[in-house]
C-alpha cells in the first residue's frame, strides 16, 4: 500500500513523522434537542509520512475535523491519537507548537518581517536568536524564496503566492512531525496554485511529514493525497482510501457524484506513461506521431492522441529514445486492468500496484516542473 | 485697541520666562490628563472587548460626560474638590475617555481573525498572543486615539484658567488678555496653545511611524 511507500520515505527524513488516528471522533454544537452534529463518529488512520486529504462539500465538517487535531476545537467525543497518544490528554500549547499549521488566509503576522514570521515557533520554544535566524533562512530557501532578499520584508510587500510559501515555511520551522493544512492553496490563482502544489509535493518527498490536508476541490485531493477521506454533510466519512480506489470504486452515490462523471479520466491523471505496458513500435511508426516522456500523465497522453486524431504515439525513455508504442486502447485498458482485481481489497497485491503507480505519478509530475 | 499694534513685542520679550513656565504648566496638565485618561480608557476598553454588551453603556456614559460644557464642569467641581489640581484634571480626564475607548476597541477589533487563528494554532499562550500579536497590531488605532485626545486636551487646558492663576497653562494669558483688553496676551496664549497641539500631533505621528514600520503606507508592487 501507499503506507509502504510512505514508510520508506519517512525513513529517509531527518526527524520522522507521526501516525495520526481518528477514533470515533464526534463534534456536536448546541445541547439537547437543538444539538447538531458537525462531525459524526469519524474514524480513520494515516500512517506516518503520508498525506491524507479531507475533501467534501462546504459544511461537511472537514475544517472542524482538522481543527480538532490541534484542539482549536475540542471534540465532543472520541480520541485523536498522535503516535498513539491521545492529543486530548496533552498540554494544549505544547501540542500546538509541535504541529505545523497552514491556513488559506495564511495569517502571517503583519507586524513581523518574513524572517521573524518563519521563526515564530522556534522563538516560542526558546531557540537562540542565531539559531532562529539560521532556521528561517534555511526554510525560506527550501520554499524557493531567496533569504537575502526576503527575510527583512514585511508581509504586505509579498504577492499571494509568496505569502503562502512563507506560511508553509513557518509551519515547518520547528520540524513538526505533523502538519495541518486547511485549504492552503485555495486563495491563489490556478496557475500559482498548481505550482505551489507541485513544489509542495516535491518538498514532501524529502520531508515526509504526516499531513492532514483539507480541500473542497476533488482534483486537488486526488493530486495531493496518498489517502483521500471523502466527507459528506452531517460530518460523516463517506469513503476513505487511496485516490485511485475512490475514483475506481466510489462507495456510494454521494461519492460517485462528488468525484464527478469524469472519474475515469481523473484516474488517468494518476498514472504515467512509465507505468503503462508499452506495445512494441510498429514498423509503420513514422515521424510526426505524438511523443511522450515517461512522466506524461495518461490523461494528457489521451488528450494529445485525440487532438492529433492519431491511433498511437511514441513513448520515449529517459534519454529521449523511442522505446514503445502508446495507443488509445492501451490507455483504456490501463483502467480496465486495475478495475477487476482492485475489487478484492483490502490488502490485495494489485492494490499495491495501483497505489505505487499513483505515488510515482506524483513524483514525476513534481520533478518534471522543477 | 486704540492704535496699539497687534503684538507688542517688547511685552513678549520681557515675559519670556513666565511664558515658558506657562508652557510647562500647560504640558504638565495635559500630560497628566492624557496619561490618566488613557489608563482608565484602556481598562474600560478591555472590559468592553471582553463583555461586548457593556460597550454601549461605556460609550453612552463617556459621551454623556463629553456633552457637559467644560466651563460648567470646572465651576461645579470647585464646590466638591475646591481649587485643587483634581478640579482641573477630572474634566480633562473625562473628556479623553470618549476619544480613547472607541479607538482602542477598534484597534483590537482590527486584528484580522486569520492572524489570531494562526497565532492560536501555532501555540501562543493567551498572554503571549495579547502582548506579541494583538497589542502591536492595535497600535495604529490606539495612536490615532492618542493624537485626538492630546490635541483636544491641550485645547481644553486653557479653559481651566477660570480656576485661578495656578491653572490654565497658556489659558492664563488668554483670560488675562481678555480682562485687560490686551490683544498681545490673547494671541500669545492662543497661538502657543495651537502650536503645542500641532507639535504633540506630529510627535505621535512620528511615534507611530517608528512603532509600525510594517504598516503599508502605499501599495507596494511585488
Amino acid at each position: 500500500m501507499t503506507a509502504d511507500a510512505a514508510a520508506g520515505r519517512s525513513a529517509a527524513s531527518r526527524t520522522g513523522a507521526a501516525a495520526l488516528e481518528f477514533r470515533g471522533v464526534t463534534k456536536r454544537y448546541g445541547r439537547g434537542e437543538q444539538a447538531h452534529g458537525a462531525v459524526n463518529d469519524l474514524s480513520f488512520e494515516i500512517p506516518s509520512g503520508a498525506i491524507c486529504v479531507l475533501v467534501g462539500p462546504s459544511g461537511c465538517g472537514k475544517t472542524t475535523s482538522l481543527k480538532m487535531v490541534n484542539r482549536l476545537i475540542e471534540p465532543t467525543a472520541g480520541e485523536i491519537l498522535l503516535d498513539g497518544v491521545n492529543v486530548l490528554t496533552e498540554d494544549v500549547t505544547a501540542l500546538r507548537r509541535r504541529i505545523g499549521y497552514v491556513i488559506q488566509q495564511v495569517g502571517l503576522f503583519p507586524h513581523l518581517t518574513v524572517g521573524r514570521n518563519v521563526a515564530v515557533v522556534p522563538a516560542l520554544v526558546g531557540w537562540s536568536k542565531g539559531r532562529q535566524l539560521a532556521r528561517a533562512d534555511e526554510l525560506l530557501s527550501l520554499v524557493g524564496l531567496d533569504p537575502a532578499s526576503y527575510r527583512n520584508r514585511y508581509p504586505y510587500q509579498l504577492s499571494g503566492g509568496e505569502r503562502q510559501r512563507v506560511g508553509v515555511a513557518r509551519a515547518l520551522a520547528a520540524d513538526p512531525p505533523l502538519m495541518l493544512m486547511d485549504e492552503p492553496f485555495a486563495a491563489v490563482d490556478p496557475i500559482v496554485r498548481e505550482r505551489l502544489q507541485d513544489e509542495f509535493l516535491r518538498l514532501q518527498r524529502d520531508l515526509a511529514k504526516t499531513i492532514l490536508f483539507v480541500t473542497h476541490d476533488i482534483d486537488e485531493a486526488i493530486k495531493m493525497g496518498d489517502f483521500v477521506a471523502v466527507m459528506e454533510e452531517g460530518g460523516r466519512l463517506a469513503q476513505f482510501g487511496p485516490p485511485d480506489e475512490i475514483l475506481a470504486h466510489p462507495a456510494s452515490d454521494f461519492v460517485a457524484r462528488f468525484v464527478g462523471a469524469d472519474r475515469g479520466l481523473k484516474r488517468l491523471s494518476l498514472v504515467t506513461i512509465a507505468d503503462l505496458e508499452l506495445a512494441p513500435l510498429p514498423a509503420s511508426a513514422r515521424a510526426g506521431l505524438p511523443t511522450f516522456t515517461p512522466s506524461t500523465k495518461l490523461r494528457d497522453a489521451l488528450s494529445v492522441l485525440l487532438a492529433a486524431d492519431s491511433r498511437g504515439g511514441i513513448a520515449l525513455d529517459e534519454e529521449g529514445q523511442p522505446c514503445g508504442f502508446v495507443t488509445v486502447d492501451a490507455i483504456a485498458s490501463a483502467l480496465a486492468d486495475d478495475r477487476q482485481p482492485t475489487a478484492t481489497r483490502p490488502g490485495g497485491a494489485t492494490t499495491t500496484g495501483v497505489s505505487a503507480a499513483a505515488g510515482d505519478a506524483k513524483v514525476t509530475a513534481a520533478g518534471g516542473d522543477s | 485697541m486704540n492704535g496699539e499694534p497687534l503684538i507688542r513685542w517688547d511685552w513678549l520679550f520681557a515675559h519670556l520666562g513666565p511664558i515658558a513656565d506657562r508652557v510647562g504648566q500647560h504640558l504638565y496638565l495635559a500630560a497628566i490628563a492624557v496619561s490618566v485618561g488613557f489608563a482608565i480608557s484602556f481598562v474600560l476598553a478591555a472590559i468592553s472587548i471582553r463583555r461586548r454588551k457593556l460597550y454601549p453603556f461605556v460609550t453612552v456614559l463617556a459621551t454623556a460626560a463629553y456633552t457637559i460644557p467644560s466651563f460648567a464642569m470646572f465651576a461645579a467641581l470647585v464646590a466638591i474638590t475646591g481649587l485643587s489640581v483634581f478640579t482641573a484634571e477630572i474634566p480633562l480626564v473625562l473628556y479623553t475617555i470618549v476619544l480613547f475607548v472607541p479607538n482602542i476597541v477598534a484597534g483590537f477589533d482590527s486584528v484580522p481573525w486569520d492572524v489570531l487563528d494562526a497565532a492560536d494554532g501555532m501555540g501562543y499562550t493567551r498572554g503571549q498572543r495579547w502582548w506579541r500579536v494583538e497589542l502591536p497590531l492595535a497600535v495604529p488605532l490606539v495612536v490615532a486615539g492618542l493624537r485626538l485626545a492630546s490635541v483636544s486636551t491641550i485645547g481644553l487646558v486653557t479653559v481651566s484658567a477660570i480656576l485661578g492663576d495656578s491653572f490654565g497653562g497658556l489659558g492664563y494669558y488668554i483670560l488675562d488678555g481678555y480682562h485687560r483688553h490686551f490683544t498681545t496676551e490673547i494671541l500669545v496664549g492662543g497661538l502657543l496653545s495651537i502650536g503645542l497641539a500641532v507639535i504633540a500631533d506630529l510627535g505621535f505621528v512620528l511615534l507611530q511611524r517608528l512603532l509600525t514600520p510594517w504598516a503599508a503606507r502605499r501599495t507596494v508592487g511585488g
